[in-house]
């Protein structure tokens, strides 16, 4: 075996490959070969690193080098300076946006200092397709563990540790695998919830594409906990890099003994087969997921019966989520104390988050729980977007409502975003700025829950069309004080109603920006007025003084709307005008302006 | 041979690879979705015919089959374009103007979301989130993704990338 002494890691997340990792693996693999040093560097692609703003990132071991924005070019130099010469390559280091330093490796990021990764904890730093990089950092030892212990004492160790569920409801894990060990069946099963369906949330894809070992190395004790033989992943069929790497990693646990019989020498018998979804936000309820495995229309059923109780094919049946997985083995090799210490009182370890929006570093984040959202949008974040001025972060995706200025300094965790008005959800969270229009915002997760509802119950199928009916008619001006009340209302109704989550939180969204930002739906009823200036029916565009009559607006202009001769101030005929902004992208003057 | 024979031909071909597909199944409980997706590998599409085809070899009733064929979003009845066109509208998309890149889209093509340029070049459709946020607005041709898609100008460049 090769003794390496220098690692290149290369992010291999979807995002990074969108900006050409893959042909940055293969320069960096093609120049290392022709400078003879194959023996000594190791190229390897690893999972997402979650800095994804600045993406395809290279990280050069031992020296944690930390290198953004790499193209395939970059390769050669990168080999012959640093590899070779032990030079940085300082053009591609991170600089600092505030001291627009350069930061030379990834302890000194800002972006790094504050987050604390545990189910994260491999995802960057191994490959994921080679199992045994997994089990050279204590894989499948938790397994092990386990199986040393009782399947009560298993489940009193995820008791202990106060782990509790990630995908948004946030529910005691080991309390529901009890539920599932208590009830006796001839079989029982595991499922594993990847139907990452949050719009702007991709915290267990990048799980499952960094780390897969994680998740199935939890599975199984699960299965020994639950006395389970058989586990389900249902997953995304968008999600074609997960669905490869957890395929590879399933068949390699096989092959090592750690899935199929006698585990690791002992009497436990556990697989697990992959179930595809077909793009359903509903599917992530518990319930409707399982109805969607069995091959049927994923609608949600009232609970009782519980899926511990009766689940997948009727027998008692554990849904969890992908990072609650990606958390288990760690509290087996640092013990439930060690998870517990983590966090807030009631809740315990760290959260993962998809950080994205109107903020300069875009990217997946995982903090112990009771940080504070300024210290994840200041110092983690690195503050908002082209200096614009924060207006409100959105959790919780469509279920989720909106945190302010004054919730700045509230530890997160998950009761404290419940009593904000919001909640935790999977782990998205929008950054808003002062250009963004919060009925609008509201309006837009409306329609993706109008869409999404499945239709099985009346308050949500019929209840969410009319509340963007009204939201509809706020953004275009046509509103009334009265459409207020009437939102209002409604949305209480559909919240104590619906069948399932979907539509018991469908109307957050529009309670919490009504709450919070009152005055701007106001303007739009009575002023006609957006004061983001986003929603186009409000707006009109305008040709100032500026002009010098280059006549390029009116080439692009698709209606024909704008008329003027060469060399003089050019007019917008507000009949025409679609507003769809050409002319204004167009403008090198910046003589156009909607008001 | 004439042209129809060789169409017959080769849609015979098809449902072959789907029947053999569908025989190898270790269980046909529950197997609904995935035969779907795996017809719609094959046939680019769900048309009435393989729904009907489906629901006999697994001794569905067509309409349960219709009834998920239609509840997915992943599953569709109308063939894609040549280049299908996938424009995010997750919510980091949307905060960073997806929408408008969509209406661009919209406009240059002549379609709406759902629809097929006439020519059968270009389909256009709306997703949530490839998870690909640090490039928001995000736009897929086939697999392939554009990060960072701000302008008309910048939409157009890529529609004339396909016209040849």
């Amino acid at each position: 075996m090769s003794k390496f002494t220098m690692h290149i890691l290369v992010c291999g997340g979807t995002g990074c490959i969108s900006s050409q990792s893959n042909e940055i693996v293969e320069q960096l693999k093609f120049h290392i070969n022709a400078a003879n040093m194959s023996e000594e560097v190791q190229v390897l692609k690893t999972g997402c690193f979650g800095f994804c703003e600045k993406g395809p990132v290279v990280k050069i071991l031992p020296d944690n080098t930390f290198y953004v924005q790499v193209t395939p070019e970059d390769a050669e130099e990168l080999v012959k300076e640093h590899i070779v010469k032990g030079r940085k390559v300082e053009r591609l280091l991170y600089s600092d946006p505030t001291t627009e330093k350069k930061v030379s490796d990834s302890k000194h990021m800002d972006f790094y200092k504050k987050q604390m990764r545990v189910a994260l904890r491999n995802c960057g730093f191994i490959d994921p397709d080679n199992i045994e990089e997994y089990i050279a950092r204590d894989g499948y030892s938790a397994l092990g563990q386990a199986l040393s212990m009782t399947q009560q004492e298993v489940i009193d160790e995820v008791k202990k540790s106060g782990l509790r569920g990630r995908g948004g409801g946030g529910f005691p894990t080991g309390l529901k695998w009890e539920f599932a060990y208590k009830n006796e069946a001839d079989q029982k099963y595991v499922v594993c919830n990847a139907d990452e369906g949050d719009p702007g949330a991709f915290m267990d894809r990048s799980i499952l594409e960094g780390d897969p070992h994680s998740v199935v190395e939890a599975m199984a004790i699960c299965g020994y906990a639950i006395g389970a033989t058989q586990g389900l992943v249902y997953i995304r069929a968008e999600y074609p890099l997960a669905i490869k790497r957890l395929e590879k990693a399933i068949k390699d646990a096989r092959e090592y003994g750690l899935l199929g019989k006698n585990i690791l020498g002992s009497d436990l018998e556990f697989d697990i087969e992959i179930k595809f979804g077909a793009g359903a936000f509903v599917c992530g309820e518990e319930t409707a997921l399982i109805h969607s495995m069995e091959g049927m229309r994923g609608e949600p059923t009232t609970k009782p019966p519980f899926p511990a109780a009766s689940g997948y094919w009727a027998k008692p049946t554990n849904v969890n989520n992908v990072e609650t997985f990606a958390n288990i083995p760690v509290i087996f090799l640092k013990g439930a104390d060690w998870f517990a210490s983590i966090g807030t009182e009631k809740s315990k370890g760290t959260k993962v988050f998809a950080l994205a929006g109107k903020i300069n570093n875009v990217g997946l984040i995982e903090v112990p729980m009771g940080i504070t959202l300024r210290e994840v949008i200041y110092d983690i974040g690195g503050g908002i977007k082209d200096g614009k001025k924060f207006k409100s972060v959105q959790t919780g995706g469509p279920s989720g409502g909106c945190l302010t200025e004054k919730d700045l300094d509230t530890p997160i965790d998950f009761d404290n975003l419940i009593a904000k008005g919001s909640m935790m959800g999977s782990g998205g969270m929008i950054v808003m700025d002062e250009d963004d229009c919060m009925p609008a915002v509201a309006k837009f997760y409306l329609e993706f829950t109008e869409e999404e509802s499945c239709g099985k119950c009346t308050p949500c199928r019929v209840g969410t069309k009319r509340l963007l009916e009204i939201l509809e008619k706020i953004t275009q001006g046509k509103g009334t004080m009265e459409d207020i009340d009437t939102l209002r209302e409604l949305s209480h109704v559909i919240k104590d109603t619906a069948l399932c989550g979907l539509g018991q939180t469908a109307p957050n969204p529009i309670l919490s920006t009504l709450d919070i930002f009152y005055d701007e739906y106001v303007a739009h009823i009575k002023d006609k007025k957006c004061p983001a200036g986003q929603c186009n029916a409000l707006l009109q565009y305008k040709i100032t003084d500026k002009c010098i009559g280059c006549t390029a607006c009116a080439r692009v202009c698709p209606t024909n709307a704008i008329s003027g001769a060469v060399k003089q101030k050019h007019l917008i005929d507000q009949e025409k005008c679609i507003k769809c902004g050409a002319c204004m992208d167009k403008c090198k003057f910046a003589a156009i302006i909607k008001e | 041979m004439s042209c129809e024979s060789c169409k017959n031909e080769l849609a015979n071909e098809l449902y072959a690879q789907l029947a053999k597909f569908i025989d190898e199944l270790p269980e046909k409980r529950g197997a609904l979705i995935s035969v779907l997706h795996k017809a719609q590998s094959i046939f680019g599409y769900l048309p009435r015919e393989v729904q009907i085809f489906v629901g006999k070899k697994l001794g569905v009733p067509v309409s349960q089959v219709y009834g998920v064929v239609s509840f997915y979003s992943f599953f569709t009845m109308i063939p894609k374009g040549k280049y299908p066109i996938s424009v995010c509208l997750g919510t980091a998309c949307y905060v960073r103007g997806a929408d408008k890149v969509l209406d661009v889209f919209k406009r240059e093509l002549g379609i709406e979301v759902g629809q097929t340029t006439a020519d059968g070049k270009f389909s256009l459709d709306a997703l949530r989130c490839v998870g690909a946020c640090g490039l928001a607005p995000v736009v897929l041709v086939g697999e392939k993704v554009y990060g960072r898609i701000g302008t008309a100008e910048e939409v157009k460049k890529i529609i004339a990338e396909y016209q040849e």
